[in-house]
């Protein structure tokens, strides 16, 4: 992620990968959802029966949901027009091992977003997802032979379908919401990994995610699971063109962390300001293991994203940082939600979020203690930062503690972009800003300090991206 | 500083011509009324004065702070008119201000802020071997552990160390003019003796600087070859360290006395 061609950077200003190219893809659903889309998707995939019943009953679940009736945004989510979107679109008809069978043009886009590099420098694997469909699937052969399996969602499910048909749909099921129904029925590519017991993948599988078309929904679907005492730390990227009519994403993530294994999930999110993004999160965690969500938000028009954990079984441990940027126009509905099931669980959520020019944004955090969850222990903290006087930060933190034997705290701040540390930095040297920049990276630094170098540094220099003219 | 008797006629560093000034949040309120001021490299100018006389605003304007306004006259600083000049431009041209109360900024490090000031001052990030080797330097100079500079700005500092931390910016900056809004406040009798010798050893013939103190007790360490009084925003004596030895014995009083203005208005 560290190499952009320069070109691309210039030709679209302030969002480096608003570019897109114009290669017709091998197929295009017809703009707008029905059982008819829903069994063309299937059928091009090939799928088992159960997975056609799925998608179909998910559609139907989908068709009856309302939109959540909590949303922070009520009036952006109804201008989502389902009937505009083109729910599949697919580029290329293989996922490929070998870089060099990607089509040009589409080595050429991942090429300026520096996946391959990324790969060969630091990454244990990598996957590429285009449109709908996944292209590039690849990991270091050393883990491989250990078991490990890192594969795009279509080809788990073809490879090992008992495995997917025992869990997937379980952690998320269809009826959680609206979009996670929405994702059920037309899902398309997204992840598949299964760590065997004992492993431990010590550098991090990256997918990156990219959307191309116009007006396209993207609906990957991502299944993890860490089999007893193994560990993984998943990451993944995404970006899209810049459009003038939205697209849509909407991916289900489920996770299955079993006893004392460690799953880490990371996310730099730095889609156009065109894209809606929606997406389902959740991890359930056993004995003893632990379950970290880093879910860093700088792009996208609206995003709700709640990435959540469910504390399983005694020892279990959640962790999420979240982190948001909201320029102008956007809102960053984000947060997190921890669900102590068990006695003698622990969590941790950390929120940092931070409003520019009428950005706009909100945690939403959740936090459950149930009955018999004793000796749990809990820290919700959410910091917020206006940049100006038109940003806005919202905190709706819920808790619910049904267990009295628990230790459970809450802070939350509000903060403003100070005269007095501007000053303080523009008498050492440092431009408005320059100064701007730093106070805003030393804010977001204890969730940056959390990624791998090269993601940190990613992370910086989109914020920092964000910030341009912004203060002055 | 006896280089500095020899360096008359250099050049000088800092002109302060008639320079007025208020708080720019209230214009009529004007707390400097009419400053000259002239500070030549190498010398060491004291300014005291009672509290409220406007000490802290000369500094924080001389430094370009945007929360006071200049209503007359001009500051020059090595022969440029630098009156509207933004508080970086001020400091990219070697003007240093040690805070009186530093501000913290979470997440960034000592470190970090160092190597970005530097990079402001001369155009590139230092080499990273220089760096270190210098910082340790300063470090040592000023008997700071090395973990310090780990450590985010200010952030959860003592008073002690908040001081400490802008004499240590000073030294890695190395400015032309240094000027220190009451650097001894707030430290004990060790910590004043570490900061202040720490200033002399930093100090070099090429840097003027400018202490401005209440009290007379910094004076002590670090030997001013001149000693201003300001009083109600207008600096009403000047003359050697024997005026700041006399404030130390008498007090302000006999100079508010002489001036008219009621005794015992100082603290």
């Amino acid at each position: 992620m560290t190499t952009v061609n320069p070109k691309a950077r210039e030709a679209v200003g302030e969002y480096q990968w608003g570019f897109h190219d114009t290669e017709a893809p091998l197929f295009r659903a017809d703009k707008g959802l029905d059982e008819e889309v829903v069994r063309q998707i299937s059928g091009l995939k090939d799928e088992p029966e159960w997975m056609r019943e799925f998608r179909l009953e998910s559609l139907r679940t989908f068709f009856e949901k309302e939109d959540p009736t909590w949303a922070g945004s009520p009036d952006l989510l109804d201008a989502i027009d389902f009937d505009a979107i083109t729910y599949y679109v697919r580029a290329t008809d293989r996922d490929s091992t070998d870089w060099d069978d990607v089509p040009e043009y589409i080595k050429d886009t991942f090429d300026k977003l520096g996946i391959p590099e990324a790969e060969r420098q630091f990454l244990a694997g990598a996957g590429a997802q285009y449109d709908s469909e996944v292209v590039y699937h690849n990991i270091r052969e050393d883990l491989a032979k250990q078991g490990v399996v890192f594969l795009g969602m279509d080809q788990g499910l073809a490879e090992y379908g008992d495995l997917v048909e025992e869990h997937f749909g379980t952690v998320v099921p269809p009826g959680d919401n609206k979009y996670a129904a929405l994702n059920s029925a037309v899902w398309s590519g997204g992840s598949f990994i299964y760590v065997p017991p004992g492993v431990h993948v010590e550098v991090p599988l990256q997918a990156y995610f990219r959307i191309n078309t116009e007006s396209m929904g993207q609906f990957e679907r991502t299944l993890i699971i860490a089999d007893e005492g193994s560990y993984v730390h998943y990451v993944e990227g995404c970006t899209a063109p810049i459009y003038s009519t939205d697209s849509l994403h909407s991916a289900v993530v489920e996770i299955i962390v079993k006893k004392d294994a460690r799953v880490r999930y990371t996310t730099i999110q730095n889609w156009s300001n065109n894209v809606y993004n929606l997406v389902t999160k959740r991890a359930v965690a056993y004995e003893n293991a632990v379950m970290e969500w880093v879910d860093g938000n700088i792009g996208s028009k609206l995003t709700m994203k709640y990435p959540s954990v469910y504390l399983m079984e005694p020892g279990a441990h959640g962790e999420i940082l979240s982190l948001a940027f909201a320029g102008d126009g956007q809102h960053q509905d984000a947060g997190g939600k921890v669900i102590h099931v068990a006695p003698d669980t622990s969590s941790a959520i950390v929120s940092k979020s931070v409003s520019r020019g009428t950005g706009r944004t909100s945690y939403r955090g959740l936090l459950k203690v149930e009955e018999g969850a004793e000796g749990s222990t809990s820290t919700v903290r959410c910091d917020a930062l206006l940049l100006d006087e038109h940003s806005r930060s919202d905190t709706y933190p819920t808790m619910e503690v049904d267990e009295e034997r628990v230790n459970i705290g809450h802070e939350a701040s509000v903060s403003k972009l100070g005269d007095d540390q501007l000053f303080y930095l523009m008498s050492r040297g440092l431009t408005e800003e320059e100064a701007g920049k730093m106070v805003v990276n030393g804010f977001v630094e204890p969730i940056v300090k959390e990624l791998p170098m090269e993601y940190a540094i990613e992370l910086n220099r989109l914020i920092e991206l964000q910030m341009e003219g912004s203060v002055g | 500083m006896s280089e500095a008797n020899g360096q008359e006629s250099a050049q000088p560093l800092l002109e302060v011509r008639d320079l007025r000034v208020s708080v720019a949040a209230d214009p009529e309120i004007e707390i400097v009324r009419g400053v000259d001021l002239t500070v030549r490299p190498g010398e060491v100018h004291a300014l005291m004065g009672p509290n409220g006389s406007g000490k802290s605003t000369l500094a924080n304007a001389i430094a370009g702070s945007p929360e006071y306004a200049v209503d007359g006259g001009e500051v020059h600083f090595q022969g440029e008119d630098i009156t509207e000049s933004t508080a970086d431009a001020r400091a990219r041209m070697g003007m240093f201000l040690s805070f009186q109360y530093p501000t913290p900024i979470p997440g960034v490090t000592m470190v970090n802020l160092l190597r970005m000031a530097m990079k402001a001052r001369s155009g590139e990030e230092p080499p990273a071997r220089e760096f270190l080797g210098q910082l340790r330097e300063v470090l040592q100079t000023l008997r700071i552990e090395e973990d310090f500079a780990r450590r985010y700005v200010n952030d959860g500092f003592s008073g002690g160390e908040k001081k400490r931390a802008e004499i240590l910016q000073l030294g890695m900056l190395k400015p032309q003019l240094a000027i220190l809004d009451e650097t001894d406040s707030g430290l004990d009798v060790d910590a004043l003796r570490t900061v202040a010798e720490g200033v002399n050893a930093l100090h070099n013939p090429k840097m003027g600087i400018l202490l401005i103190t209440h009290y007379q007790r910094i004076l002590n360490y670090i030997t001013p070859d001149f000693v201003h009084v300001l009083v109600d925003g207008r600096i009403v004596r000047s003359g050697g360290a024997d005026l700041a030895h006399r404030i130390e014995a008498d007090g302000y009083d006999p100079i508010l006395q002489e001036l008219g203005e009621p005794a015992g208005a100082a603290t």
